[in-house]
């Protein structure tokens, strides 16, 4: 059973339509890369995902559960969307961490809060509180910033911050990862360390959706690659279908424009 | 004469710290339920409060206090107030709170809206919920944001409090002048001055302190 299916997913902004009839699935432990030129619609579908937008059609299933029907329009009670964001993980291209917060506090924060919602919280806080440091030093280990758990972002390169990020998106576990152009916003001597650090997870069988302007990075790492161009999937298949052998002329000069470049 | 003088002005001080204490602890929070107000996705509350802060801005403080202070007694047959210096005070601080709120509500929003949208997501895709966002992710930076606007408007408002004059209350200008008129000597004004230079220079060290103790992250 797939671990993520989107099917007929539309959205409009306005009178512009971003998205049209976007259907895709991916398997649990993959990593899906998606790419395409600014404006294709990448960007949003992910931010759709993560019901930072509502689509205007379409389902979203994970694990065979439906998170999202349009056709079920009932307001959602902002308790249900809170729990359905929980199965994805999002990484943004500007970071986004939590200026006021260390390093470690922007990994464990919100770990911290939805413990306060369990009912045995008050008798283990101590317990509860030591077990998500530990976690959250664990996670920073993992992203090779140990040294840095008491820094504040302003004292981190946007490399680091961006670690920072990832390890904050994985405290909670979540069933799929998703990141933003990770490295869209990185100096060029950066953005090597966060590829690292995504192709680490991705050699963990870390399920994730990635769009990425990164071509190279996408072909390597990608089990299953999604080509978006003016809101329509126009190609999809795995690395070596899209990227050596595309089949769509659309694709063709995309591609083209990357690797004459 | 030196002794009497620094006594009565200690005496119109106190009056001066109340009016400023009072307004301030219940602008600020009147002053956000605005500024949500003002950034309501319901459009009526939204064009509401908009009204409500042209109006109050648009006018003279002075202004209100009067209407405040003199129209229940017309409207009513009745004064709403107490007839003593208690009355004065709370008829001034109500009216300081309306007025004070709605600068305070600008500030704010701006504040909020200042603070970038993504931080917002940010805590959206980590499962917080909305006041937790407002609590855990946006006020400290908002906070952060309107010290300088805000240290403005409370120094300000140190010097509004002299309005209350107008319906007699007997604040701290008001106790400098009563010396030109009784005892025809003019040097309580310049004392007065002293008074309120102390306390927006207190004011001040408290604004540097806390703009020094947010400067930890940007």
């Amino acid at each position: 059973m797939s671990i993520l299916e989107a099917n007929h997913i539309e959205k409009s902004f306005r009178s512009t339509k971003v998205l049209k009839d976007i259907s895709f699935s991916m398997e649990e432990g993959n990593a899906l890369a998606i790419i395409g030129s600014s404006g294709s619609g990448k960007t949003t579908l992910l931010r759709c995902l993560n019901f930072l937008e509502k689509p205007d059609n379409g389902t979203i299933s994970v694990r065979g559960k439906t998170l999202f029907d349009a056709a079920q329009s009932q307001t959602e009670n902002e308790q249900d969307l809170r729990r359905k964001r929980l199965h994805f993980g999002m990484v943004f291209q500007q970071f986004n961490l939590f200026p006021q917060y260390t390093a470690l506090k922007n990994v464990t924060i919100a770990e911290e809060l939805l413990a306060k919602e369990r009912p045995d919280f008050k008798a283990n806080k101590a317990a509860i509180l030591a077990e998500i440091e530990a976690h959250g030093k664990q996670l920073l280990a993992q992203m090779g910033l140990t040294e840095r758990a008491e820094h504040y972002p302003h004292q981190l390169s946007g490399g680091q911050q961006q670690r920072v990020a990832i390890a904050r998106a994985l405290a909670l576990k979540p069933d799929i990862l998703c990141f933003d152009e990770p490295t869209s916003a990185l100096d060029p001597e950066l953005t090597g360390e966060v590829l690292k650090v995504i192709r680490g997870l991705a050699d963990q069988k870390t399920t994730m959706i990635i769009v990425t302007h990164e071509m190279a990075f996408a072909r390597d790492v990608a089990d299953q690659i999604i080509f978006m161009d003016d809101g329509y999937i126009v190609e999809q298949g795995t690395a070596r279908q899209v990227i050596d052998n595309p089949q769509q002329e659309r694709t063709k000069q995309f591609l083209s424009r990357y690797t004459e470049g | 004469m030196f002794s009497i003088v620094t006594l009565e002005l200690a005496n119109g001080l106190w009056t001066t710290f109340q009016i400023f204490i009072f307004t301030l602890i219940f602008a600020i929070p009147l002053g956000l339920i605005l500024a949500f107000g003002a950034m309501s996705k319901f459009r009526p509350l939204k064009y509401l409060v908009q009204v409500i802060v042209w109006v109050i801005r648009g006018t003279p403080l002075m202004l209100q206090l009067i209407i405040i202070f003199y129209g229940p007694g017309m409207w009513l047959g009745h004064n709403i107030w107490a007839g003593n210096e208690a009355g004065r005070i709370t008829a001034t601080v109500v009216s300081f709170v309306i007025n004070y709120a709605c600068y305070f509500s600008v500030i704010f929003r701006g504040g909020i809206e200042g603070v970038p949208v993504g931080q917002r997501e940010a805590g959206q895709v980590l499962g917080m919920t909305k006041s937790q966002i407002f609590f855990k992710v946006t006020l400290l930076q908002m906070i952060k944001r309107i010290v300088p606007p805000m240290s403005n408007e409370i120094i300000t408002l140190v010097k509004d409090t002299s309005l209350a004059r107008i319906i007699a209350a007997y604040e701290l200008t008001f106790a400098g002048f009563s010396f030109m008129k009784s005892a025809g000597i003019t040097w309580p004004l310049f004392y007065t001055g002293v008074f309120y230079l102390i306390f927006v220079g207190i004011l001040t060290l408290l604004f540097n302190y806390l703009e020094k103790k947010l400067d930890y992250f940007r």
